[in-house]
């Protein structure tokens, strides 16, 4: 589905991703954890095609298809979701409004027809019970006066309407209480499928209790140091970075 | 900035203007230039009495007193008032009884632009009084209107067929000592539209007009009276689109509007005159005088959409002259490439308890230059005024500019008055996030665009609000989909 390889990228003068590599299949749950400033979010980023940064070497297969060559749009039309950090606000756009044109576009993208207000109202209905959003929400403006939890409850009803390939939740779980992560790692676990995948960047284990991994993945300085299975977050848990920061030494 | 934006700004501000089109009918004009000859000729033309022509002379020699105004934020090329056609007709004009004897290219002309003056217009509730250059062509529904005793017909009909009301309202909001277009307009008028709803009468449907400049070179100088007798109510509209020209038309228009007690009036505009190419080249120069007289109890509501015109001067305002009226002002004005736009409101609280509410959203882009300027004015008389204002600017790209000048001129100490202001712009993480969920940049930068319209638009009617809000994205939108 995905494969990253030697992802090199920058940000004005400074290189944040050296090399990284990374093969994603369908099916798949990838854990990247690591710690702050490493780069996670500038490759959640990246494959997103945000051009604030600029890839300087590397590849990246989505679909078998070169990622890198997509505009941004094309990416997710496509399939490529990613769950936003710090989701945006846009003023005066109502939720349903801002959804309709992009689950529109998707299905113009694939040829399909655009979906009658009725089928969209009742897929809105369908997918805000997934993460258990409060219905009242999709008539609210995008993001505005959201709260945190609700922020991220919204990402995930996103995702649940776009229904992507490959997603990838930058944090999703910063900021949750207890009650709102498990309602948001319920709604991934929800949408896993034989024919998805789903890459979650966090700094706590916690989610993974929810989103079990199949792979967990320590990112540092920009490259992928350390690949494991879901055991090794446990472990980063306890003992923290140290143990594998010593034994990585930069080139 | 993004690639992608920026090209998406590129096309922005190099977006062509799709109503450019000439129609090609008879036109009958008269020479070019103005003198008393002129007016006199105007006047007989349109068959009108003679007070009227006394009336239109008396503006004219009262405008040859003054000159040009400049204290506008704008930047006007010197106007040649000698090198404009005052007076251009479409030659034989038939009395039609059915769309079916109306010219088919004047009906194509209306087509394109999306007008329907079809018999559907019943059906949807609107009654036309279509105005193709300076006479009125067709009005329609004028019996179902005649049942209620509203009048809605061209002015020029009005002065021969109601010279009571037309002599004791015309000018009466705005004399023609009000400015130098307002005299000009009150010498020159060509056509416009007059509309009386009665004591107590609430007009079953939206009334509007559609204006188009067509002849070359041809200015165009419209008169709208609209009076709404006491407890009336009546919706008005109006919206305009011109075609592509070369050659800058001036475009001066007075509209008046009387509101007797306990009446209200809605009156929406959707302005799109042609605003010149992207170099700035040719383009509408629209120097409008709107206002309307609020007396006790009444109500006033203006909403404009202004996406068009190269230059635009425009300030539609409340006289609260009766003791608990209100008046509101609900505006968007965009402006692209090297459009000008100075526009507004004035709310002057002259009764006691008289509410205003300002909502102005400027949105500017490409190398145009927007200016929002507002006056609250409390008599010393006016006790426990209320007014709120709100001016919002919207930046698109980094060589507009957006200018608000709102002043506060109060003599009354139990007035409540309250302003707040915003500049904001388009940001690259809104772009980057709707890019992100499959929508491309341009149609991102409509939807962001109207959204920040949205308090607006909504104050607009039903179908008006869906062509406006089409109206916003079409003109930020480029060659691309």
């Amino acid at each position: 589905m995905l494969k990253v390889e030697n992802l090199h990228a920058s940000v004005g003068d400074k290189q944040i991703l050296k090399g990284i590599n990374l093969e994603v299949k369908a099916g798949e749950v990838h854990a990247i954890m690591g710690p702050n400033g490493s780069g996670k979010s500038t490759l959640a980023s990246v494959l997103a095609g945000n051009e604030k940064f600029t890839v300087t070497e590397g590849k990246v297969e989505f679909l078998g298809e070169d990622l890198l060559g997509l505009p941004i749009e094309d990416r997710s039309r496509k399939g490529l979701f990613l769950g936003f950090q710090y989701p945006v606000e846009i003023p005066g756009v109502t939720m349903a409004n801002f959804m309709k044109l992009a689950v529109n576009e998707q299905r113009k993208y694939r040829g399909e027809e655009p979906l009658t207000a009725a089928q969209y109202l009742k897929m809105m209905r369908e997918k805000s019970a997934i993460v258990e959003l409060d219905s009242k929400l999709t008539s609210r403006a995008v993001n505005e006066g959201f709260s945190g939890g609700e922020k991220k409850k919204n990402e995930i009803f996103q995702m649940a309407m776009l229904n992507p390939k490959l997603a990838i939740l930058d944090e999703t779980d910063s900021g949750l209480d207890i009650d709102a992560l498990r309602i948001v790692a319920t709604g991934v676990t929800r949408l896993k499928r034989e024919d998805n995948a789903t890459v979650v960047i966090t700094h706590y284990q916690r989610l993974l209790d929810y989103i079990v991994p199949d792979y967990v993945h320590v990112l540092y300085k920009g490259r992928i140091i350390y690949t494991g299975d879901k055991s090794l977050a446990l472990k980063l848990e306890k003992e923290g970075y140290d143990w594998l920061i010593n034994d990585y030494k930069e080139e | 900035m993004s690639n992608d934006s920026k090209n998406i700004l590129q096309e922005l501000e190099t977006s062509d203007y799709k109503y450019g089109f000439v129609t090609d009918i008879e036109t009958e004009t008269i020479g070019r230039g103005l003198t008393e000859d002129t007016i006199r000729l105007i006047s007989e033309k349109k068959g009108e009495p003679e007070w009227m022509l006394e009336r239109r002379l008396k503006a004219f020699r009262h405008w040859l007193t003054l000159e040009h105004p400049d204290w506008a934020h704008l930047d006007i090329p010197e106007i040649d008032f000698q090198d404009i056609i005052y007076y251009a007709a479409p030659k034989s004009r038939p009395k039609l009884n059915s769309m079916d004897e109306v010219d088919p290219e004047l009906k194509r002309t209306f087509d394109k632009l999306g007008i329907p003056l079809e018999e559907q217009m019943a059906l949807a509730g609107v009654a036309v009084d279509a105005v193709m250059d300076s006479v009125s062509v067709k009005t329609t529904f004028r019996d179902t209107l005649a049942e209620k005793g509203i009048i809605f017909c061209s002015i020029s009909e009005a002065i021969k067929e109601y010279p009571e009301l037309i002599q004791k309202y015309l000018g009466s909001v705005v004399p023609y000592t009000d400015n130098f277009y307002a005299a000009l307009n009150a010498a020159v008028f060509s056509d416009g539209s007059f509309c009386y709803i009665p004591k107590g009468v609430r007009c079953p449907m939206e009334l509007s007009t559609y204006f188009r400049i067509n002849a070359e070179g041809t200015g165009q100088f419209e008169r709208t009276l609209i009076v709404a007798d006491e407890g009336a109510y009546v919706s008005y509209l109006e919206g305009c689109t011109a075609p592509q020209r070369d050659e800058n038309q001036l475009h001066a228009a007075v509209v008046e509007i009387v509101v007797e007690k306990d009446a209200d009036v809605k009156y929406s505009t959707v302005q799109n005159w042609y605003p010149g190419d992207k170099e700035g080249k040719g383009g509408i120069y629209n120097f409008v005088t709107k206002r309307g007289i609020c007396r006790e109890g009444a109500h006033l509501s203006w909403t404009q959409v202004e996406t068009g015109s190269a230059i635009t001067w425009k300030y539609p305002s409340c006289v609260l002259q009766g003791d608990n009226s209100s008046g509101e002002f609900y505006s968007v004005a965009m402006t692209n490439n090297y459009q000008q736009a100075d526009t507004g409101t004035k709310m002057i609280h002259i009764g006691r308890n008289t509410r205003s509410r300002i909502v102005s959203k400027g949105i500017s882009a490409g190398r145009s230059q927007n200016a929002y300027r507002g006056l609250v004015r409390v008599a010393a008389k006016a006790e426990n005024a209320r007014n709120y204002s709100q001016c919002d600017s919207l930046l698109i790209g980094d060589k507009c500019g957006a200018h608000t000048f709102p002043v506060v001129d109060c003599h009354n100490p139990s007035a409540v008055l309250e302003h707040e202001a915003t500049t904001s712009k388009i940001s690259e993480d809104q772009l980057f996030y709707c890019n992100q969920r499959g929508i491309s940049t341009e149609d991102a930068v409509g939807l962001i665009v109207n959204g920040y319209a949205r308090e607006v638009l909504s104050k607009l009617p039903m179908e008006f609000a869906v062509e406006a809000q089409k109206l916003l994205a079409i003109s930020l939108e480029g060659s691309v989909g």
